[in-house]
């Protein structure tokens, strides 16, 4: 076999191949099919080498060496599995498991964990070691994310994580030998600390180290309890994901079999946020075309995002002004459902429940904001649980979800449009405010409803539109480091946008922090699974009649007997909220 | 404002020197890795590291607050409490040890009212600290205050001893 400048030879278990120069043992390995066991490494994030589990044996070394760092040389011999190698595999984890509890039955992350299975896989049927245990307390401090150091094996997935793809930070670890803690600064807690609550580090977490704040419990005391009107909204993203929990292949609409299954959960009427999302873009487009037309604080920004928003308030507070004032889509919707709704049901709002099915932990967050809160203080979204949350609860009511017929959402709050959908994933609000404004600013049929250059899961997508006699740039980002790199280009003054879409998480909504573990052989942020997740809504946009927010008859109704004009003082008073520079401040 | 919330969002004012050492060292490369130096400083000018000062470095520097106070916590040599006026160690060392250190060491825990190694007396005077061994095994056990030396110190004398430095023994 010859070997070219930028490639080298080697063999793996006798298996000649060529790899690229400066690649791993473990990355050629996984291109001959060979798959090393691992734990610390994630394809997606840096090389750290932790844990020591992807031990390999290459000849002429004394000892063996971590395939996902050990990088391939020309004529180099590996062998990736033998007798040693299998013990010494085994003996590392007997020795992680060895400060780790024994609770697995009762555990969150039972079944989907990667310890659990590697453990499993390695051999390890008995515990061996039986030393000193850290028996650190949970951090319960935020209402998105529990963080619990006793199941930790510091594998630094999450600061990784949080580092590099959001840009946040906000975790370190803390101490020497032993009593390594990963923790916020000043090892603190996770609510008073510069954490977006975007739960990526719960997505990315091999065990329960890091989990959603459940909120299962309050929400089935809700369902028992006869005096409460309990509604539920799902999320855009939700009817993309959620049959992965029931062994869908990814990208399958779930939305009919998504609704009878909450409505055999209980709930007295199931709701769309998709509806919310329809108002948002309404609501959008018109504070849009207003400060177009004044030329008034653009680029204008969207806030759907609950991370994003969080992030800004920590990181970027100088761009608050640009923000969209436009609650999320959740919100909004829980605000009508205790006003519009309940006048119209003739029901008292103290006795509406809502839940939201979201795929995102810093919905959580958001609904204890007390910004999305009534006069009293209650607010607006009672509970808030994500995909991985729900899927659990269908399974705990023994729901056979495949069985299920296909449902129809509540109406009218369960009716929205294809723009509506798309929310769910990166560029999909763009795309459906750029449908709304064009029409609303020409006057004329936005004929091509497809903007497909702000489709794609890429950091960071440009358009130019033209809407009457104006071009527009807009521009899209998702991950919060990539939200960084565009606002640092903005604040220099090396580019200039009109508008500019932010999700916190990679692909958007679709790769939020609730959405379930990806099957075996995807992982979270990979652009196959995220294309696949975005084919499902895509989809659902591309086969429905109404397709622009403003021609969802509903909304329009709304607006004639309720809110009166888009952006109204009504409307202003319920659908609209402020934001505060949020300290601790963030470093860029 | 919970203790949490000010712990975490107070920003110090960093001494003169300190703050202009950081704006030279800002354009160098690897101008992250000047932050071992500037705790150090701190440490020497505060008696340990405020957490408002961290909190400072961290904006000052643009590095991370998490990972300020994680580098600080992996040295020993950084403490995050303030010192007393008087440093009381404790030499642990084999020597010392069997000569009867730890009974010094709960004995001065009792007297000063301090629970943990390397914390202040309620009153700002005193701070305990354990030595490795200091090389004066013959001396054992040995007590060390600032930078004087007692030798053969018996549990019963540390009273007096510490009375030269300020120390008032609660009446009895």
């Amino acid at each position: 076999m010859s070997t070219t400048e930028n490639e080298v030879t080697l063999s793996i278990d006798g298996i000649v191949t060529k790899a690229p120069a400066g690649s791993t043992i473990m990355d050629a390995a996984d291109s001959v099919g060979i798959k090393i066991p691992r734990l610390c490494y994630h394809p997606h994030l840096s090389i750290l080498g932790a844990c020591r589990v992807c031990l390999v044996e290459v000849e002429g070394q004394r000892n063996p060496v971590a395939s996902c760092a050990y990088p391939v040389a020309d004529g180099m011999k590996v062998r990736t599995s033998s007798n040693q190698l299998r013990r010494l595999r085994r003996d590392v984890v007997e020795l992680i498991l060895d400060s780790h509890p024994k609770d697995c039955q009762t555990c969150e992350r039972n079944g989907n964990c990667e310890l659990q299975k590697l453990s499993y896989d390695l051999g390890i049927r008995e515990r061996l070691f039986e030393g000193e245990r850290k028996q650190p307390p949970k951090d319960l401090s935020s209402p998105a994310v529990i963080r619990d150091p006793e199941k930790c094996i510091l594998c630094g997935r999450c600061v990784r994580v949080c580092n590099e793809v959001q840009g946040v930070y906000n975790l370190s670890q803390h101490q020497r030998g032993f009593q390594i803690c990963v923790a916020p600064a000043h090892e603190g807690d996770m609510l008073n600390s510069v954490c977006v609550q975007c739960g990526q580090c719960a997505n990315v977490c091999p065990t329960a180290a890091i989990i959603e704040h459940s909120a299962t419990d309050e929400v089935f005391k809700a369902l028992e309890d006869p005096a409460k009107h309990v509604v539920v909204q799902t999320a855009p993203s939700i009817r993309a994901a959620i049959g992965e929990g029931f062994g869908f292949e990814p990208g399958t609409p779930a939305t009919g079999k998504m609704i009878s299954a909450l409505r055999t959960l209980g709930f007295d009427r199931v709701f769309d946020t998709n509806f919310g999302a329809d108002l948002t873009i309404v609501e959008e487009a018109h504070e849009f075309i207003r400060r177009l037309k004044n030329n008034d604080r653009l680029p204008l920004i969207t806030s759907c995002s609950p991370g994003w928003i969080k992030f800004m308030e920590h990181f970027y507070p100088e761009l608050i002004p640009h923000a969209s004032t436009c609650r999320s889509p959740m919100t909004m919707l829980s605000v009508l459902l205790k006003t519009y709704y309940a006048e119209k049901q003739g029901l008292d709002p103290k006795n509406i429940y809502v839940v939201g099915v979201m795929p995102c932990t810093a919905k959580k967050y958001e609904a204890r904001r007390p910004e999305h809160a009534d006069a009293n203080g209650v607010p607006y979204t009672d509970a808030v649980l994500t995909t991985r949350e729900l899927i659990w609860m269908m399974k705990t009511f023994g729901i056979e979800f495949k069985h299920l017929h296909d449902g129809d959402f509540d109406n009218p709050l369960g009716f929205s449009s294809g723009a509506a959908d798309i929310f769910g994933t990166t560029g999909g609000v763009m795309e459906a405010a750029l449908r709304t404004a064009y029409e609303t600013v020409t006057g004329q049929p936005c004929e091509n409803l497809d903007f497909v250059e702000v489709r794609g899961v890429e950091g960071v997508k440009e358009s130019k539109v033209k809407i009457g006699d104006q071009t527009l740039n807009v521009a899209v980002s998702n991950g919060l480091q990539n939200a960084k790199r565009l606002f640092d280009r903005v604040l220099k003054g090396d580019k200039k946008y009109h508008m500019i879409e932010v999700m916190a998480c990679p692909g958007g909504c679709i790769g939020g922090g609730g959405q379930p573990y990806p099957p075996p052989g995807l992982h979270i942020m990979d652009a196959k699974l995220l294309r696949m997740r975005a084919k499902a809504l895509y989809a659902i946009d591309h086969h429905k009649q109404i397709r622009k927010s403003h021609e969802n008859p509903y909304i329009q109704q709304l607006y004639k007997h309720y809110l009166g004009e888009p952006n109204s003082p009504k409307a202003h008073e319920l659908l609209h909220t402020h934001y505060e520079a949020k300290l601790p401040r963030g470093t860029r | 404002m919970t203790a949490q919330e000010e712990k975490v969002t107070t920003l110090a004012e960093l001494p003169e020197p300190i703050a202009r050492f950081i704006d030279e060292t800002r354009d160098r490369p690897n101008a992250d890795s000047y932050l071992v130096a500037v705790l150090q400083m701190i440490q020497k000018h505060f008696g340990y590291l405020p957490a408002g000062a961290l909190n400072t470095v961290s904006q000052k520097m643009q590095i991370p607050a998490a990972k300020v106070t994680g580098v600080a916590t992996f040295y020993h040599f950084f403490t995050f409490v303030p010192k007393g006026k008087h440093t009381v160690s404790v030499c642990m060392g084999t020597a010392c040890y069997v000569k009867g250190a730890g009974i010094l060491v709960d004995r001065l825990k009792d007297l000063l009212g301090i629970r943990q190694i390397g914390h202040a007396s309620k009153d700002g005077q005193f701070t305990l600290e354990v030595a490795r061994c200091v090389g004066a095994c013959a001396l054992a056990p040995v007590l060390i205050v600032d930078d004087k030396v007692y030798a053969n110190v018996r549990p019963d004398e540390l009273p007096k001893i510490l009375s030269k430095y300020g120390f008032k023994p609660k009446a009895e």
